[in-house]
C-alpha cells in the first residue's frame, strides 16, 4: 500500500488530508504534528478565544472522529527532524523512522523573536499556537499594562482584545504606520484612529532596545530613544519565518520558503508542500510570493492533494485576509502593493469603508472595513480582471456586482 | 436523578434530552439528525458531525460566506437576525440568498431550537 506522510498539523495539513480522502485516496497516512493539537483554526487566537469567547475544543479544523473514520494516523507531540530521499524515510525526535512513498510538508511558520536583551524575561510572549495563546491569558489576568510590540496584524488584535478585557495597552511599532506590509498609508491611519478611539495608545516610528525585569519577570520596555514604559506583559508581534530547514537540509530548494510549482510540487517530484511555508508562482499576479493566510493554506493543499494523486490542479487564486479589531472587520482581497492611486468608496466616519487600488488603469486590490458588499463582488472582479472605473467605485450607489 | 453513567449517555437512544437536535439536509436530500450542544454555531455542528455542505472557511467569523443555509421558516423567529455584515455577505453567496438565508456561523443552538431543519445550498463557493 502507498504510504504517506504528511509532516505539520495546520490550515495546510487538515485540507490536504481531507482532499485526500475525499480525492478517493486509498494510501495508508500518517500525520505528525509537533503541538499536542490535531489541526486547528489559528485566527481566533488573537481575537474570540483571546477574549475568552471561545474555549479550544471549538477550534477543531475537523473534529476526532473524522481522522478516525478515514483512517489517518496521527502522531502528535512528535518532531521530525531529517527527511532522507535516498531511503523515503522521515526521522523522529524520539528515535523512531517512518517510511515513506510520497512526502508532504505543511510545516508552517515559526515567530520571530525579539532581538533584544531581556527577551528571555517571564511575561514575554508570542502568538502562534493554542498553547501559546492558553500561557498569555493565564498570565495576563490579573495584570493591568500591556505593551504590545509590532503593529502588524498579530499584534493588533491582541490589543484590541486587550482593551475588549479593559487593560491599559501601549502598542509599539518601528516602521512609521500600522500594518505597512499589508495595508496602504491611507487604512494604516484609520485603523491607528480606531485603536486610539478605543483607548490604546499607538507610538509608531518607535523601536525598542531593551525589555526591563525585576526578579526575572519583565516589569517594562526600554525604548530606543532612551523612554522607558511600564509594561507587566509584554506581547511580541513581529513577523514570521518560514520553517524550510528540514526541506533544505533534505536538499529541496528554498528561497524565503519551500520552493513550489504552481502545482504545490517541490523540487524533488515524491515531496509536494503548501501553506505558509512555501514560495510559490501565481500567475495571475505574475510573480512568485510567499503568503501567510488560511486561503492560501487551504487551496494550495487542494492543488497539493491533486499532485499526490497523480492528478493536475493549479493553485492560481486572488489571494484575500481578513482582521477583526474591535468592531471594525478589515477584508482584503488582492495585493495592494505597488499601487499609484487609491479611490474610496464609503466613509470612514462611520467605520465603512473601502479603499480601491489601481496601478494604471486596472484595479489590483481592494481593502473594505464593514463593507463585505464591496469585498464579496471584488474578489470576483480581480479573479476575473475586470476594472471598474475609479468614477464607478467613487458613486456608491454604482452596483458593483453589474460588472460581472 | 442522574443514573446512567455519562459514556452510556452519548448513545443516540439514550440520549440526554436537554441537549437539542436539529436536522441538517444536504442539497442531494441526504439527511443528518444530530445533537447540537448549547451554544455552539450551526457551522460547527456540521463540521463536527462531518456533514459535507458547509465549508467555513474562515472558521466561522463572518468573513467568508461559505456556510450559507436556508432555515427552517418556522424556526426563523427563534433565532436573533442577521447583522447587517451578514445580510451584505449573503447578498454575494455562491447559491441564491432566500428570506431564510443564514450563515451557520452566526447562529448558535438554543434550546428552542429542538427539531430546527436546515438545508444545505447546492454549492458554497
Amino acid at each position: 500500500m502507498q504510504r504517506i506522510v504528511v509532516i505539520g498539523a495546520g490550515h495546510a495539513s487538515g485540507q490536504l488530508l481531507d482532499s485526500l480522502r475525499r480525492g478517493g485516496s486509498q494510501a495508508h497516512i500518517t500525520l505528525v504534528g509537533e503541538e499536542s493539537w490535531l489541526p486547528y483554526q489559528r485566527p481566533p487566537l488573537s481575537k474570540k478565544f483571546l477574549s475568552g469567547e471561545l474555549s479550544a475544543e471549538r477550534l477543531a479544523f475537523r473534529p476526532e472522529s473524522f481522522y478516525q473514520r478515514n483512517d489517518i494516523h496521527t502522531l502528535l507531540s512528535c518532531r521530525a527532524v531529517s527527511i532522507d530521499r535516498d531511503a523515503r524515510t522521515v526521522s523522529l525526535a524520539d528515535g523512531e523512522t517512518l517510511d515513506y512513498d510520497l512526502l508532504a510538508l505543511t510545516t508552517g511558520t515559526r515567530v520571530r523573536v525579539l532581538p533584544v536583551p531581556g527577551a528571555e524575561l517571564a511575561g514575554v510572549h508570542y502568538l502562534r499556537g493554542i498553547d501559546d495563546a492558553l500561557g498569555l491569558q493565564a498570565d495576563w489576568q490579573g495584570r493591568d499594562k500591556v505593551c504590545v510590540i509590532g503593529g502588524g496584524f498579530i499584534g493588533l488584535e491582541v490589543a484590541a482584545s486587550a482593551r475588549t478585557l479593559g487593560k491599559n495597552v501601549t502598542v509599539v511599532e518601528m516602521t512609521d504606520r500600522l500594518m505597512a506590509r499589508a495595508v496602504s498609508p491611507a487604512m494604516s491611519q484609520y485603523f491607528l484612529e480606531l485603536h486610539t478611539r478605543n483607548g490604546a495608545k499607538v507610538m509608531c516610528s518607535t523601536g525598542v532596545s531593551e525589555l526591563i525585569g525585576a526578579n526575572g519577570r519583565v516589569s517594562g520596555v526600554r525604548l530606543s530613544d532612551g523612554r522607558e514604559i511600564p509594561a507587566d506583559v509584554i506581547v511580541v508581534g513581529i513577523g514570521v519565518l518560514p520553517n524550510q530547514e528540514l526541506a533544505q537540509e533534505a536538499g529541496l530548494a528554498c528561497d524565503n520558503g519551500i520552493l513550489v510549482d504552481e502545482f504545490a510540487r517541490t523540487s524533488e517530484p515524491k515531496i509536494v508542500s503548501a501553506g505558509d511555508c512555501t514560495n510559490h508562482p501565481n500567475s495571475l499576479l505574475g510573480r512568485r510570493l510567499r503568503l501567510e493566510s488560511v486561503h492560501n493554506a487551504l487551496e494550495q493543499a487542494k492543488s497539493a492533494a491533486a499532485s499526490l494523486m497523480d492528478e493536475k490542479l493549479a493553485y492560481a487564486q486572488v489571494p484575500w485576509f481578513w482582521s477583526d479589531q474591535y468592531n471594525s472587520k478589515l477584508q482584503m482581497v488582492g495585493l495592494s502593493e505597488g499601487f499609484d492611486r487609491a479611490v474610496q468608496r464609503g466613509n470612514p466616519d462611520e467605520d465603512k469603508f473601502s479603499l480601491f487600488y489601481y496601478r494604471g488603469d486596472a484595479l489590483i486590490a481592494i481593502d473594505s472595513v464593514n463593507r463585505p458588499g464591496d469585498h464579496m463582488p471584488g474578489k470576483k472582479l480581480l479573479a476575473a480582471g475586470i476594472s471598474p472605473t475609479p468614477g464607478q467605485v467613487a458613486d456608491p450607489d454604482f452596483p458593483l456586482k453589474s460588472l460581472l | 436523578m442522574d443514573i446512567l453513567p455519562t459514556r452510556l449517555r452519548r448513545h443516540r437512544f439514550l440520549r440526554d434530552p436537554s441537549v437539542p437536535t436539529i436536522t441538517l439536509i444536504q442539497h442531494s436530500g441526504e439527511s443528518y439528525t444530530v445533537e447540537a450542544a448549547d451554544g455552539a454555531t450551526v457551522m460547527e455542528v456540521a463540521i463536527d458531525n462531518n456533514i459535507d455542505g458547509i465549508i467555513g472557511e474562515c472558521g466561522g467569523c463572518c468573513s467568508c460566506a461559505t456556510c450559507h443555509c436556508y432555515i427552517d421558516p418556522a424556526f426563523i423567529g427563534k433565532i436573533p437576525p442577521r447583522g447587517d455584515l451578514e445580510t451584505e455577505m449573503l447578498e454575494f453567496a455562491s447559491s441564491e440568498a432566500k428570506e431564510n438565508s443564514r450563515l451557520a456561523c452566526q447562529v448558535e443552538i438554543t434550546e428552542e431550537l429542538e427539531g430546527m431543519v436546515v438545508i444545505l445550498p447546492e454549492t458554497q463557493l
